[in-house]
């Protein structure tokens, strides 16, 4: 008992920079879980790497005027981010690009303009501290934008979850209400930023996408529902953050990589033993052929 | 239910980026009728409806009522193409977006609701089907969901772009069951079809498109001499030459 104790829960206890990740991990996985599985069923799951890309050039400029600051990274980031979604959202619905390839044409744009503007001014581990995040450093003022990035982002996805479920399933019938399906649209990449930028402190701007994005993919594979999925979402990404905070003390692993990796053991194992079209539940619930 | 408006529509044009897919469209669907939409592929079948239930924008002309007045009266059925058939949403889910004008975004589903959609769902044969996942109903069930989606709008005038592709006979004899039921409650209903033994059989009235009016009246007299001259053309001879203009008396 004692054993189980010091291995799963005394790093909590004892050392408060390991609470407030824990902390930062919970809010994270309760707004990017839901965010991440409504990207997925509207296809767009490639999109919120792209803007997880995008947020770099914004944090970078943040960095520069501010260096490392939370509000100025954060507010640059989201800015950034939010611009490139608008801007690849203009060019597919008014050319023939479809939004994949021009979220792509934009992030590749973004990303090298982040890095550039990164390398005139700071040193490597700036870079690394944007790209790769520091979830072990965040503060108490990190933790208040996290937490409260969730909450607005959970209130605000409440508000507008019907029509932004309607709107992916059947946009025609949406449309013929008289709603305007693309209001709810912007409003949702909005919500794709914020928790881009919420992540990007804890996990870095690469990393971020990876707790939004890995455990909603896994959730399809044990619920046929969106209330389900969004659960089960939340509770890997709760679990990943745990499980990868506890490696990364235990082995002396950078902590942003334990966590996304944890979430990647997750979607593997869904893979192969989700109940809901998992290979294995396949495997055994194969028609047979009687002769 | 409110009183059917008439849908009237005025020189209307539509036009994917340069290319005109209607041209010129002017006629009135009159309060409690029952029309077939026909013509070949790419005759602008759906992109008409489309133009009605507000999902396309006239390059030129007006449709009447105008779209805010229109989309409150208006139920809008699309091709089951159109719709993602693997979304994880339950009947019942889908159910509740048909009460969209009285609980919008946020409302609840009141008890009045949820005993309508119980009487819909029962009216098309799927009682008891609420919380069955819509990725899990065949073909057939899931187009007689979005009819009880259509009846829980309850909507004067009913859309209907090819409601009967891929069904088998038994879900179409209940489907066409369920159009003469609204069609006797006088509702205006537009249905896109491509049967036409079954239109000849039950729709009174017929529009006959070739990317703009071909035909427009009863059905036994579009369907005779238009349709054979326009069918000879299609679908080269739209380009080039389009057909004559039929006005037909009642």
């Amino acid at each position: 008992m004692d054993t189980l104790y010091r291995v799963l829960a005394a790093p909590f206890v004892d050392y408060g920079f390991m609470r407030r990740a824990l902390a930062a991990c919970v809010a994270l996985a309760i707004g990017s879980g839901p965010i991440g599985v409504l990207l997925l069923l509207r296809r767009m799951s490639l999109a919120g790497d792209a803007l997880s890309h995008a947020v770099l050039p914004g944090a970078a400029a943040g960095f520069l005027f501010a260096g490392l600051s939370l509000w100025g990274m954060t507010a640059g980031g989201f800015v950034a981010g939010l611009l490139v979604s608008v801007l690849a959202g203009l060019v597919s619905r008014n050319t023939v690009l479809r939004e994949d390839a021009s979220f792509a044409g934009f992030y590749l744009t973004s990303l090298a303009v982040g890095v550039l503007l990164v390398s005139m001014r700071g040193s490597n581990i700036d870079l690394l501290h944007i790209l790769f995040g520091t979830i072990l450093a965040v503060d108490g003022q990190a933790l208040y934008l996290v937490g409260g990035i969730a909450s607005l982002s959970t209130l605000v996805l409440l508000a507008i979850y019907r029509p932004l479920v309607l709107e992916c399933f059947d946009p025609g019938f949406l449309r013929s209400l008289g709603v305007r399906g693309s209001v709810y649209h912007l409003l949702f990449l909005v919500l794709v930023v914020l928790n881009l930028v919420a992540g990007f402190q804890a996990l870095g701007t690469l990393m971020a996408v990876g707790l939004m994005m890995l455990p909603a993919a896994a959730s399809r594979f044990w619920s046929q529902r969106i209330a389900g999925m969004t659960v089960a979402s939340i509770l890997i990404a709760l679990l990943s953050g745990y499980a990868g905070l506890l490696l990364s003390y235990r082995y002396s692993l950078p902590s942003g990589p334990s966590i996304v990796l944890t979430a990647s053991l997750c979607y593997v194992v869904s893979i192969l033993a989700g109940k809901r079209g998992g290979l294995l539940y396949r495997l055994r619930t194969a028609p047979t052929f009687d002769t | 239910m409110t009183a059917a408006p008439t849908v009237e529509l005025d020189g209307v044009s539509v036009a994917y980026g340069r290319r005109l897919a209607l041209r010129n469209v002017s006629g009135r669907f009159e309060p409690g009728s029952l029309t077939a939409v026909v013509g070949a592929n790419g005759a602008g079948k759906s992109t008409l409806l489309k133009t009605i239930a507000g999902l396309l924008k006239p390059c030129r002309g007006h449709v009447r009522p105008p779209a805010g007045v229109r989309c409150r009266t208006l139920a809008y059925l699309p091709q089951i193409a159109d719709i993602d058939r693997s979304f994880p949403i339950t009947v019942e889910d889908t159910l509740t977006a048909g009460a969209w004008r009285q609980i919008g975004a946020l409302g609840g589903v009141t008890a009045a609701i949820r005993q309508r959609m119980t009487e819909a769902l029962s009216t098309v044969g799927l009682a008891g089907f609420g919380e069955r996942p819509m990725d899990s109903l065949s073909g057939g069930q899931f187009q007689r969901v979005l009819f009880a989606r259509s009846m829980l709008q309850a909507a004067s005038v009913i859309l209907l772009d090819e409601p009967f592709h891929a069904m088998d006979a038994h879900t179409t004899a209940d489907l066409l069951a369920l159009l003469q039921r609204w069609h006797a409650e006088g509702r205006t209903l537009i249905v896109a079809l491509h049967d036409l033994a079954m239109v000849r059989r039950h729709f009174p009235r017929t529009l006959l498109l070739a990317r703009e009016v071909v035909a427009w009246g009863p059905t036994e007299t579009v369907l005779d001499e238009p349709y054979r001259r326009t069918m000879a053309r299609a679908p080269d001879g739209w380009n080039s030459a389009p057909p004559h203009h039929l006005h037909l008396a009642d």
